[in-house]
């Protein structure tokens, strides 16, 4: 059986990365996604955090989205981010000091509407704060 | 020498249109380039969700969107994007003429149109031609254009289509085929279309048993989102690409120009020399006729 699975990684302003990998691991909507060869068909939403890729040499890749949707056909995973970068683009302190704003908005919400923004706003950062924790630990 | 100064007067004003038009074709040049780089750039994802929407279509989906159903065509809704500024040659008029033309075979048949505009010179020519069959209009895009100022008159147009007052939709641009050659094209955005050739043949499963995809959440959420996610990105895709075709258009609209009027100062530096040389000839004749008299 192959092993690889072709990989395409768009976001709105370019693409990202394609090649061929052996493993693909996302975040879904309803939990993280593992994906490799002879996966079934599948179509999700994903979730703001990081999307993991192996490659065949066993080299890791590391990327931030901030959501999107993922198509898996039984050899080709396309992943259409609606923003994504690198996680080594990430800057650290810009992060954190988006989700500690975030954050504060969070607790001093008036409306309903502004209270989901924050809420949107905080579950990014912190995704991208976890992109950046993962890509660390794996160094 | 009257005539003489008033052709050097004409003379000076063609030379200053002249520097106008360069300069406006080296800025269009510039912007041209910057433009291709912005529509190479949103092509991936454009292209991607072009085929996960082929595949997502030729599944068998538990749930059918209503953008998958084929509808008796009782009216039909066009998307035209065009430039904000003139002087870009004939690039919105051929558009125009590209939209009436597929608009009249389905006034044949007894359809409806209605229009979307998107860029000024789109509202201003649809609100002449009968405002009652514009829906929605969008101008003042600029240089770098963002979905979130074609989400508003998209949705007009899906809302439309949900409701029954579209039965097709179609999105009407400037294919960018190279810098001398902009076609306008009317693709058909709704209900899905299936006409893209599969890249992939030899993993395409739909030509094996009925399959359908697992969806997460579930499909009905799921394909709500991403079939109006793709609608937004063919239609920005489309607008990038009239912008990079309105560049070079007018490039070479303002190259034509300068050229002409470079062919306008040499035909009146011409006839200037020839008036000169007559009121010259005419003033020796007159001395010597003069000279012969005493």
């Amino acid at each position: 059986m192959a092993s690889k699975i072709h990989c395409d990684i768009v976001s709105a302003e370019k693409s990202i990365f394609s090649g061929e990998v052996e493993l693909v691991v996302a975040a879904g909507t309803e939990g993280d996604l593992g994906i490799r060869a002879g996966h079934a068909p599948l179509l999700t939403a994903l979730a703001p955090g990081p999307v993991r890729i192996v490659t065949e040499e066993g080299h890791e890749d590391i990327f931030y989205v901030s959501g999107g949707f993922l198509e898996i056909q039984p050899d080709i995973v396309s992943l259409l981010a609606d923003t994504a970068q690198r996680a080594r683009d990430i800057d650290e302190a810009e992060a954190e000091q988006a989700r500690q704003e975030a954050q504060r908005e969070l607790e001093q919400h008036e409306s309903a509407e502004q209270h989901s923004i924050a809420l949107a706003q905080f579950a990014e950062a912190s995704a991208r704060l976890r992109t950046l924790h993962q890509l660390k630990r794996r160094r | 020498m009257a005539a003489g100064k008033e052709i050097k007067s004409q003379i000076g004003s063609v030379k200053n249109t002249q520097k106008i038009t360069s300069a406006m074709e080296m800025v269009a040049a510039s912007k041209m380039r910057r433009a291709q780089d912005r529509m190479a750039a949103s092509q991936p994802y454009a292209r991607q969700i072009r085929k996960v929407v082929g595949h997502v279509s030729k599944a068998n989906p538990e749930y059918r969107h209503p953008y998958m159903q084929p509808r008796d065509v009782k009216r039909v809704g066009y998307i035209v994007v065009t430039s904000d500024r003139g002087l870009c040659g004939g690039l919105n008029v051929n558009l125009f003429k590209s939209v009436m033309r597929d608009a009249k075979q389905w006034r044949d048949q007894g359809a409806e149109v209605r229009f979307c505009a998107i860029g000024s010179k789109g509202s201003v020519f649809f609100r002449k031609y009968g405002s009652s069959e514009l829906l929605a209009a969008k101008s003042g895009i600029g240089d770098a254009p963002v979905t979130q100022d074609l989400i508003g008159s998209v949705k007009v147009m899906l809302d439309a289509f949900d409701n029954g007052e579209l039965d097709r939709l179609n999105v009407v641009c400037n294919e960018f085929v190279n810098t001398m050659t902009q076609t306008p094209i009317v693709r058909q955005l709704l209900p899905l279309t299936v006409d893209e050739p599969a890249k992939d043949q030899t993993t395409d499963p739909s030509s094996s048993a009925p399959w359908d995809y697992l969806y997460e959440p579930d499909a009905k959420a799921l394909l709500d989102t991403l079939l109006v996610r793709y609608v937004e990105s063919q239609v920005y895709q489309a607008v990038v690409e009239n912008i990079a075709c309105e560049q070079a258009a007018r490039m070479i609209a303002m190259k034509n120009a300068t050229d002409n009027a470079g062919n306008m100062i040499d035909e009146l530096q011409l006839e200037y020399n020839k008036a000169r040389q007559a009121a010259i000839t005419q003033e020796i004749s007159e001395i010597v006729s003069g000279a012969a008299a005493v």
